[in-house]
């Protein structure tokens, strides 16, 4: 029993030491020796230097889906925020059937992204879909919500909102409950109006939160796969290929290992740098 | 006055829910109406049909899939409650050396993007003969750093006298565990479950890489490629009437569980 002691705590965390060499930390060793050569799985690995490298940074579709990706981020980060703060500000007064709403809003969420992009599919459909639908009864012109390159990325940005709105909806609340009331009351004592109240008492309160969703949604963004795939391809004109999806199909469609395995790299080291930038914000201002 | 503006108020809100409800309700509309219907946005179809059902289950192995799925994320959940129960318990409960070694190492692969493992994972896997199998979808997500963490956090607050007890009584870690722990942890087990089965139900990247056999397909998979590839057609309903089959089992889950769901999501702050 005494040794048993000794060893039952590594017994037990073995799994995880396992799991972490063969699935973590072999892969990402790994990774790197392939960024330096050319395979297709099947004939043997080929060294050659650099020159992935310098493919990458000659890569035109790749640095398009980097675009991609900032464009998708900028509009759905602050969208995102807006919606849902807006949204959490009025769950989070005397409400009847508070629970339903915040249900409904939360439906997207727990559905699969698959699901909810043959949807917005539909939605976005030139000649029958419910938007154009819905500006043609109004008068206006139909819009290329998918077929159009420079709206493309925005409507998925505006799908992925939908989407994901709920959850923040959510984490709000949870942020605006831990304002304390007595400072409203206060500020009410002064006069304050409604939007000093928001401006100079919740928002720096919720600041937390506020980071919290940013950091979020932008590891969300950096992952962007299945919805470009199944919507659009990555078209038109490559205007929605994302950077996960471009891996994707270096990888799996071109067999391109060594290549795939580089932009995979390269890409994994942008996101942790805009991470920790975003942290570090975080930090100073709370 | 007042009335009026409540009244309003709640006209406005309920405008937002449809927003967020109406598009599914339509989903399923337009796949039970007939195909020559569903271009004009019908809310209330002229006539009900199974035929884009009918069509959908003959093109597709659709049952086999909701199958794999159900297996599959079952044993991820399954894998991850059983594992993260024993490492979070080593990890708060056990005085042993290189205990915040792993610790940290667990924080740090938590922040790794899975982008740079994605290329060398997918060749583990054709290097173990796992491509097309169970095994493959189901292993590598048996360890879930998130799951580990909230199991550590949640077995910390457990007073020492209940293990303590446990052991004069000569039960061993295991036990200590399965037995004293987990009645005791239930909040946890939900919300790392939850979280945990719905990940891996709605997965489609991993799976699209490493099963091509149609027979082993999850669900979201074997949908993205019928969505994707022709095999849909230009047939409209029967695409909405296979997002529907997917959507059901976690929405009819969702209906009663809603609670749970919402926290367990919320406290994870993760999403899809």
């Amino acid at each position: 029993m005494k040794l048993n002691n000794k060893i039952t705590p590594y017994l037990l965390v073995s799994p995880y030491i396992f799991h972490f060499l063969l699935f973590v930390a072999f892969p990402v060793i790994f990774s790197i020796v392939l960024t330096f050569h050319k395979w297709n799985i099947i004939s043997p690995m080929e060294y050659t230097g650099l020159s992935n490298y310098v493919r990458l940074f000659k890569d035109e579709v790749f640095l398009q889906s980097l675009i991609n990706t900032l464009i998708f981020l900028v509009i759905h980060i602050p969208l995102q925020i807006i919606v849902a703060l807006f949204l959490a500000e009025i769950l989070n007064q005397k409400l009847k059937f508070r629970g339903f709403f915040r249900a409904a809003f939360f439906l997207p969420v727990i559905v699969s992204g698959v699901v909810v992009t043959i949807l917005w599919q539909q939605l976005y459909g030139y000649d029958t879909g419910f938007f154009n639908r819905l500006l043609v009864t109004i008068g206006l012109g139909k819009v290329g919500w998918l077929t159009d390159p420079n709206i493309a990325m925005p409507s998925i940005a505006l799908m992925a909102t939908w989407k994901n709105v709920g959850l923040y909806i959510v984490l709000f609340l949870v942020g605006l409950q831990t304002v304390p009331d007595q400072y409203y009351e206060a500020a009410d004592i002064e006069g304050a109006s409604k939007w000093q109240k928001f401006f100079k008492i919740t928002l720096p309160m919720i600041n937390p939160t506020i980071f919290m969703v940013v950091i979020l949604s932008t590891i969300g963004g950096f992952s962007l796969f299945i919805e470009p795939y199944v919507m659009t391809g990555g078209g038109p004109l490559n205007s929605t290929i994302s950077a996960v999806l471009y891996i994707y199909k270096q990888g799996f469609f071109y067999y391109h290992m060594g290549y795939s395995a580089t932009l995979g790299l390269f890409f994994a080291l942008i996101i942790l740098l805009v991470v920790v930038i975003q942290k570090r914000f975080v930090e100073r201002d709370v | 006055m007042k009335i009026l503006k409540r009244i309003l108020f709640y006209l406005f809100l309920t405008m937002g829910a449809l927003i967020f409800i109406y598009p599914f309700y339509w989903m399923v509309a337009a796949s039970l109406a007939p195909e020559n219907e569903i271009a004009n946005l019908t809310l209330f179809p002229s006539t009900f049909t199974l035929s884009s059902y009918t069509q959908m289950f003959e093109k597709i192995p659709i049952g086999r899939s909701l199958v794999n799925s159900i297996i599959v994320a079952s044993s991820v959940t399954i894998g991850v409650l059983v594992f993260g129960s024993m490492i979070g318990y080593a990890l708060s409960r056990l005085k042993f050396k290189g205990r915040n070694t792993i610790f940290y190492v667990i924080i740090f692969t938590m922040t790794l993007p899975f982008q740079i493992t994605l290329i060398p994972q997918y060749i583990i896997m054709v290097k173990f003969g796992w491509v097309d199998t169970y095994l493959a979808l189901i292993v590598p997500y048996f360890i879930n750093a998130l799951g580990i963490i909230m199991f550590r956090q949640y077995f910390k607050s457990i007073p020492q006298s209940l293990i303590d007890a446990a052991r004069l009584d000569g039960c061993g870690d295991l036990k200590i565990i399965f037995k004293i722990l987990w009645p005791n942890s239930v909040p946890a087990l939900v919300t790392i479950g939850i979280i945990t089965f719905m990940a891996s139900w709605n997965e489609v990247l991993w799976p699209l890489i490493v099963i091509r056999d149609e027979s082993l397909m999850t669900m979201p998979q074997l949908i993205t490629l019928f969505a994707v590839g022709g095999r849909a057609e230009s047939q409209l309903g029967v695409k909405l009437a296979s997002a529907v089959v997917l959507a059901l089992p976690i929405v009819i889950a969702y209906i009663f569980f809603q609670k749970y769901f919402i926290q367990s999501m919320a406290s994870s702050g993760i999403k899809e």
